[in-house]
């Protein structure tokens, strides 16, 4: 019980502050004050009392994209152990659930940006499927990496075993730091970070993400941005806990895992600030390099 | 030291991969001397601090990591390109390439009937998808200059192999193969600057065309 309402805790509270770390970062590292660290906060809190305004080429799928979109994180927080705190629902093969609970989130966002009938959200939603489909070999090849060093199909295992401390054995040390080498690509890649997408741009034939929720408004791009920010806690966490070693103290445990997030939050700052974005025909091939990075993970741990 | 060696062998492995998947030539140049000068740190960590090690690490850092960069650099200075436009394979296919000849070293290695002191060491793995790796560079890229770098990284393939043998190799053979090193590269230079000035490029497809 006290897990779960951890995982919610950590998942509702702590999520908005991620971007506003990163925005920080980006500011401090170009010279600027920058927004404050709780501007995503307030940015919900005006989103939230906004009227919706529809479009009437719309249906109901246009609701259902940020709805799923915001439920799917807080799902997948319950899967997702942090750190210390093992998740509340796990069972066997539950990364595969995990996995595809994004893809349901991902296929309603796509759907939604169609359901506008607006050329340029379609191809918005054309790019975010072709990458989709590019950064999944990537992640099961991680997990199958974790599942052959715990030997258990749960997350909770999978990454409790790399947790306590294993990642200094020599024989699992290179294959642990690719696989969080690729994880953290795939965080770039997922939550539309600068190499492969740029958040804050509304230059509109290179956007991705940002162009799909350009017709949602007020509550529903409250519930986007919400949701966005979940995901990328929950993709942060798992690199986190492959990297974090785990000391038996609870609450310090807790500590250090909140402070390694931001940590990552501070990295994906950093990395934004020192890198352009890619052209769109260089992304497939450095998400395939991540793919074969995972692979020759997977081959040293074999041998 | 065995852990030292090996994330040294696993960051030339990861380096043969950013070769074959890069456009630029001169991250291309800069990785390749960077993937020598890891190399020429080998033998020290392998054999210690001794004159024989000492003068090998010298000489190989000498010449990878400087002199032959150096050359290429001005080289690609000369004749003026910057990124190897068409390669005969694409990119990504020559990355999945590299990839598979990976797994095959490793999978090879594993075979092989090697020392007991070698069997689970990365050398010989590391090795044979170097050489690999320089293969498919030298098949797959049409400038004269990526197919340079591509017999460097042969080199170095061989060079881990060789660093295995030191104890049985003299040292007159491995500076031999390093001067052998340094003049092929001088030879290809000059003949890079003769292509460019015949063809003007250094496409060496142009080298298959029979002309009266």
């Amino acid at each position: 019980m006290t897990n779960f309402l951890l995982h919610l805790l950590l998942i509702f509270g702590l999520a908005p502050l991620l971007p506003g770390v990163i925005a920080r970062t980006k500011a401090v590292i170009a010279g600027r004050k920058g927004q404050p660290l709780t501007q995503l906060y307030r940015d919900l809190w005006k989103l939230f009392r906004k009227d919706l305004v529809l479009s009437r080429t719309t249906t109901w799928i246009f609701r259902a994209g940020p709805l799923i979109g915001f439920a799917v994180p807080v799902l997948g927080a319950l899967l997702l152990p942090f750190g210390p705190a093992a998740a509340p629902l796990s069972f066997t093969g539950d990364f595969v659930l995990y996995v595809y609970l994004f893809g349901l989130a991902r296929f309603f966002t796509i759907l939604a940006a169609l359901d506008t009938g607006s050329s340029f959200e379609g191809m918005g939603a054309a790019r975010e499927a072709t990458f989709s489909i590019l950064v999944e070999p990537t992640i099961f090849v991680a997990f199958i990496i974790l599942v052959r060093i715990s030997g258990d199909f749960s997350l909770n295992a999978m990454f409790g075993a790399v947790g306590s401390g294993k990642l200094l054995q020599s024989p699992t040390a290179f294959s642990l730091i690719l696989t969080a080498f690729c994880l953290f690509i795939v965080l770039l890649a997922e939550n539309c970070r600068i190499p492969f997408d740029d958040p804050n741009t509304h230059l509109e034939l290179t956007m991705i993400h940002e162009v799909m929720v350009l017709d949602h408004s007020g509550p529903d791009f409250g519930l986007i941005l919400y949701g966005t920010a979940m995901k990328l806690l929950l993709s942060s966490a798992m690199v986190v806990n492959l990297l974090l070693p785990v000391s038996g103290n609870l609450l310090l445990d807790l500590t250090a895992f909140c402070g390694a997030l931001l940590l990552i939050a501070v990295a994906v700052g950093l990395v934004e600030s020192a890198m352009a974005r890619l052209r769109l025909i260089r992304v497939p091939q450095l998400l395939i390099g991540t793919t074969l990075l995972s692979f020759f993970g997977l081959i040293l741990l074999l041998r | 030291m065995t852990n030292v060696t090996s994330s040294l062998l696993l960051a030339v492995i990861l380096l043969n991969f950013f070769i074959l998947g890069t456009s630029r030539l001169g991250a291309c140049i800069r990785v390749v001397a960077l993937q020598g000068a890891l190399l020429s740190l080998l033998p020290l960590f392998l054999y210690g601090v001794n004159i024989h090690s000492l003068l090998l690490s010298a000489g190989a850092l000498l010449l990878k990591g400087w002199i032959i960069p150096w050359l290429l650099f001005r080289a690609i200075r000369q004749v003026k390109i910057r990124r190897e436009i068409e390669p005969r394979i694409g990119y990504i296919t020559s990355l999945m390439l590299g990839a598979l000849t990976t797994a095959i070293a490793f999978i090879f290695a594993d075979r092989l009937p090697l020392q007991p002191e070698h069997m689970q060491s990365l050398f010989i793995p590391a090795a044979l998808s170097t050489l690999a790796a320089g293969f498919l560079m030298l098949i797959t890229r049409r400038k004269a200059i990526t197919q340079v770098l591509g017999y460097l990284i042969f080199e170095n393939g061989i060079f881990i192999f060789g660093v295995l043998l030191t104890e049985a190799m003299p040292l007159m053979v491995e500076t031999g193969v390093l001067l052998d090193l340094l003049v092929a590269i001088f030879v290809m230079g000059i003949v890079m600057n003769h292509i460019n000035r015949e063809y003007s490029s250094i496409n060496t497809e142009h080298l298959c065309l029979l002309k009266e």
